[in-house]
């Protein structure tokens, strides 16, 4: 049995696929499944271990520990989402437009991303934070910043090569449009890549992201997100009472090696697939 | 007279995807000193095998059976300083120089690295030598070219290069792997003429492996064809062009395509080549053979004796002049 | 080789130059107007806004402003933090030493276990190999924030191994203090070394001129030194480098953690203070570390691959 998407990435990229699609069902209802409220906070509860239907305990202020993982899966797993979003669709069209008008514009789209990247994610994301305050909003726009000319570099390359190919001036001679073509014959052909750059990223952004609410600059408080949960367990951490901090890294370590080894056998088969 | 080299009934397999595959089948050829022996055939006949064979760099995982004994001693044998000691006398001459060259290292690196390694040459010595062989070669400003790197030298002058190198250790046994198959043709007879001449002056015996049969017939003295990791048929190089024993041979020969008369179609040999591990019970060449008769499928022919040569057909002697 | 560094510094001080640009304009898309900006959003009195116009050159044009405050810049002037009242450069040069000594001592982390680790499996098919593939793969999935947090909890926490937090006095001290956070920081970078270092050392060892090495009688020891180390130097130099320069924007998560006193931590409590001044002094030294990071790595790569003259690093 082989979903088509997946041909060609072994049974671990199907194990993992099936890791990823699991995480992202939860992120989209994760909220609405748990069994309690991931907000409700009672100190008497604080740091109280594994009871009853409290299957992983509490949090430093007595919160349902599960509740707050299950909702936390939405920002962790569909802000990541947002960042590969915009920086694969930017991204792309940089990348085919630089290639197929090529000279002059070219040179101006490849000199700005090179300027991009003197600037590493993190670090854009913490500018924005100070400029808009910090949001997760601000943190996903900065990170898709961060990526788009990683992106697009990848990319040009491939559009490059595949401008020059003969059935593309074929289908110019016929007089057919240039955006035709390109999202009809280009951008097709050059799929593949697209989506494992955007398999390999989804994972960088989801640890960037995480770093970010980390550092409290992305996602705030009492909202419960992964990395803010590893955040504020570090205190529990310090008193003994790690499980906050671990099942929140733990989560996002799982998600990440998945995300990872997908990437890695997607970008193995497109390039098999351009030899 | 012992020979020099002495290869016997050797079998080689490597290991392909956990299966063991037959490369060589029963090879077996001897070479005196100073002698030149040409080993011709199609790719993947085994021709590289059998040289990288006696220069003992197989791919890891590899089978062998059989022996190859150099100057009376066990090549398979050899350990350590008896192996470095074997590898200085039996110096290789690879196919592409630019593949076989570390880009990173210079000229003059590449050429004394034996020398000082195994030999304990000092470095000004070793490059005094180097140089003087690459004046042998036709290479002059040695001192400067020792300082460039492989990317700054032409692919012809590279393997020149290579053949000073492969000079240098003074080896007893040259093993020439298709030196100018990778080379512009204009080069190709220089590189050639080079190989020929030095070998000659210093008496060295060589195992010259290569697909042309007439430039096998011109710097050989004797010539083995190999087909589906076997050797077919051994003769005095001069006499094999024009009187092939092995139908094998012949049809090669009469795929050549010649200048003295106007063919208005090359015989190409019918099928395609096949390799030992593919080839059938009885005759390898009988899916491919013009001739091929029941019998020739039933068991695999030996080697025997015909004439001043060896051939590995049945029907040698009847189709003599067909 | 001149022209090729001759053009590697121009292309440095251009991305130098705009990115200055940039963190310095960012600012200004803040909403509000830069007195604000500059006080925290507090109402200052008009003295403190006529000296603050002033400090700032704000009555003059927004190009000519960034000009006078580049040049500030290169004079080690980086202006003043209006919330603490200090010279931003003060603030600035108390903590860089504790962020260089963390990602120089990570970076050594990354060299040592990585390329270490990655000749192993390189060398050594079967088991060996496995068992670095498997922890390289799952280590290069912990973020550093993680790693930082299981390290805290099991080697200052549970066997007290190394200090939880602070950056420690004298040398002994420091290193004690820094083991930990280091070896967060590198965590991902080691591993991401190490497979690289692997995967080259097996092209490396299947190259025709390794063959023809082996050919010539070359001891093994000295082929891996002298040819397949040699020749994996070039991409691993890149990969590490690449890898180190990025610490230092991920510097910033580790001290946290450790609650450690750098130029990274110091940066997201500007951040989070608006405290402006700040934050673009900070940014553009850690963007000048990173590109001047890259800059060496190319150099790195030019000298080690003679191939490469004219430049365009090989993709």
């Amino acid at each position: 049995m082989s979903v088509p998407g997946l041909r060609g990435t072994g049974l671990l990229g199907h194990v993992c696929a099936a890791v990823i699609v699991l995480a992202l069902i939860v992120g989209a209802v994760g909220a609405w499944i748990a069994p309690h409220d991931p907000d409700f906070v009672d100190l008497d509860l604080a740091y109280v271990g594994p009871f009853a239907d409290h299957l992983i305990g509490f949090d430093g202020r007595g919160r349902d520990l599960l509740s707050r993982l299950l909702a936390g899966a939405r920002t962790s797993l569909l802000g990541p989402v947002a960042v590969v979003a915009v920086a694969v669709t930017v991204g792309t069209l940089l990348a085919v437009a630089a290639a197929w008008f090529g000279g002059m514009f070219d040179t101006i789209v490849s000199a700005a991303l090179d300027v991009l990247f003197a600037f590493p994610g993190i670090l854009i994301a913490i500018v924005v934070a100070a400029v808009f305050g910090p949001s997760l909003r601000s943190a996903v726009l900065a990170l898709a910043v961060a990526y788009t000319p990683y992106i697009a570099r990848v990319l040009r390359g491939s559009a490059l090569r595949e401008r020059a190919q003969l059935y593309i001036a074929a289908l110019e001679v016929q007089g057919l449009a240039a955006v035709a073509i390109c999202v009809r014959h280009l951008i097709p052909n050059i799929l593949g890549l697209i989506v494992a750059q955007g398999a390999v990223l989804f994972g960088y952004a989801m640890v960037d992201l995480a770093a970010i609410s980390f550092l409290g600059l992305g996602v705030q408080t009492p909202q419960a997100d992964w990395g803010v949960m590893v955040s504020e367990g570090r205190n529990g951490v310090l008193q003994g009472y790690p499980l906050e901090s671990l099942a929140a890294g733990l989560c996002i370590v799982v998600v990440v090696v998945a995300v990872n080894l997908l990437g890695e056998r997607l970008t193995d088969r497109a390039q098999r697939g351009a030899r | 007279m012992t020979p020099l080299l002495s290869i016997d009934d050797l079998t080689v397999q490597l290991s392909v995807e956990g299966d063991l595959r037959t490369v060589l089948h029963g090879v077996s050829l001897e070479i005196s000193a100073g002698e030149a022996v040409g080993l011709v055939g199609e790719s993947g006949s085994g021709k590289s095998m059998t040289a990288r064979a006696v220069s003992r760099i197989l791919p890891s995982g590899a089978v062998t059976f059989g022996s190859i004994s150099f100057d009376g001693r066990d090549v398979s044998a050899l350990r350590g300083g008896a192996l470095r000691q074997y590898r200085g006398e039996v110096a290789m001459i690879f196919q592409d120089p630019r593949a076989h060259t570390n880009p990173v290292r210079t000229i003059g690196d590449f050429m004394t690295e034996a020398l000082r390694t195994n030999r304990g040459v000092p470095g000004v010595e070793a490059r005094r030598r180097a140089a003087a062989l690459l004046e042998e070669v036709g290479i002059t400003e040695g001192d400067r070219r020792l300082r460039q790197h492989p990317h700054e030298l032409s692919s012809g002058m590279l393997q020149r290069v290579m053949i000073a190198t492969a000079l240098l250790t003074e080896p007893r046994l040259l093993l020439a792997d298709e030196p100018t198959t990778a080379l512009d043709v204009t080069t190709q007879a220089e590189v050639m003429a080079i190989l020929d001449d030095l070998r000659r002056e210093r008496g060295l015996a060589l195992l010259f492996i290569t697909h042309d049969l007439e430039l096998a017939g011109a710097v050989c003295d004797r010539t083995a064809v190999m087909y589906a990791g076997q050797i077919v048929e051994v003769q005095a190089a001069g006499t094999l062009h024009d009187r092939p024993r092995h139908p094998y041979t012949a049809a090669l020969v009469a795929a050549r395509p010649r200048i003295d008369a106007m063919a208005t179609r090359l015989a190409a040999i019918p099928g395609r080549p096949l390799s030992a591990f593919e080839a059938p019970a009885g005759c390898a060449f009988a899916t491919r053979c013009l001739h091929v008769q029941d019998r020739c499928r039933e068991a695999r022919p030996a080697l025997r004796p015909l004439g001043d040569g060896v051939v590995r057909c049945i029907r040698a002697e009847e189709l003599v002049g067909v | 080789m001149l022209r090729f560094l001759l053009r590697r510094l121009a292309m440095l001080v251009a991305t130098l130059l705009v990115s200055s640009f940039v963190i310095y304009g960012s600012l200004y898309l803040a909403p509000g107007n830069p007195i604000a900006a500059l006080t925290g959003g507090r109402t200052p009195s008009p003295e403190a806004i006529a000296i603050l116009e002033a400090r700032y050159n704000l009555d003059e044009p927004f190009l000519v402003r960034y000009g006078l405050w580049l040049k500030g810049a290169v004079t080690g002037d980086l202006g003043v933090s209006i919330p603490l009242r200090q010279e931003v450069s003060d603030l600035i040069t108390q903590r860089a030493g504790v962020t260089a000594a963390l990602v120089l001592y990570a970076s050594l982390i990354i060299l040592v276990v990585g390329i270490g680790l990655g000749l192993l499996a390189g060398l050594r098919a079967g088991a060996v190999d496995t068992t670095v593939v498997v922890v390289t793969t799952i280590s290069a999935a912990f973020p550093a924030f993680v790693a930082a947090i299981v390290l805290l909890l099991v080697f200052a926490v549970n066997l007290g191994w190394f200090p939880a937090t602070g950056e420690g006095d004298g040398f002994v001290d420091t290193i004690r203090h820094m083991t930990l956070p280091a070896v967060a920081l590198g965590f991902t970078s080691m591993a991401l070394v190490a497979r690289v270092t692997r995967s080259s050392v097996r092209e490396e060892l299947g190259r025709e001129h390794v063959q023809t090495a082996r050919s010539r009688g070359i001891p093994f020891r000295l082929i891996v030194r002298r040819h397949v180390l040699r020749n994996a130097a070039i991409p691993i130099t890149t990969i590490a480098g690449l890898t180190i320069a990025s610490l230092i924007a991920v510097a910033a998560v580790v001290e946290r953690a450790f609650a450690m006193n750098g130029l990274g931590a110091y940066l997201v409590t500007a951040a989070s203070n608006k405290d402006f001044a700040v934050v673009q002094g900070i940014a553009l030294v850690l963007v000048a570390a990173f590109v001047i990071m890259n800059t060496v790595v190319d150099l790195l790569y030019a000298l080690l691959d003679p191939r490469v003259k004219v430049g365009s690093r090989a993709q």
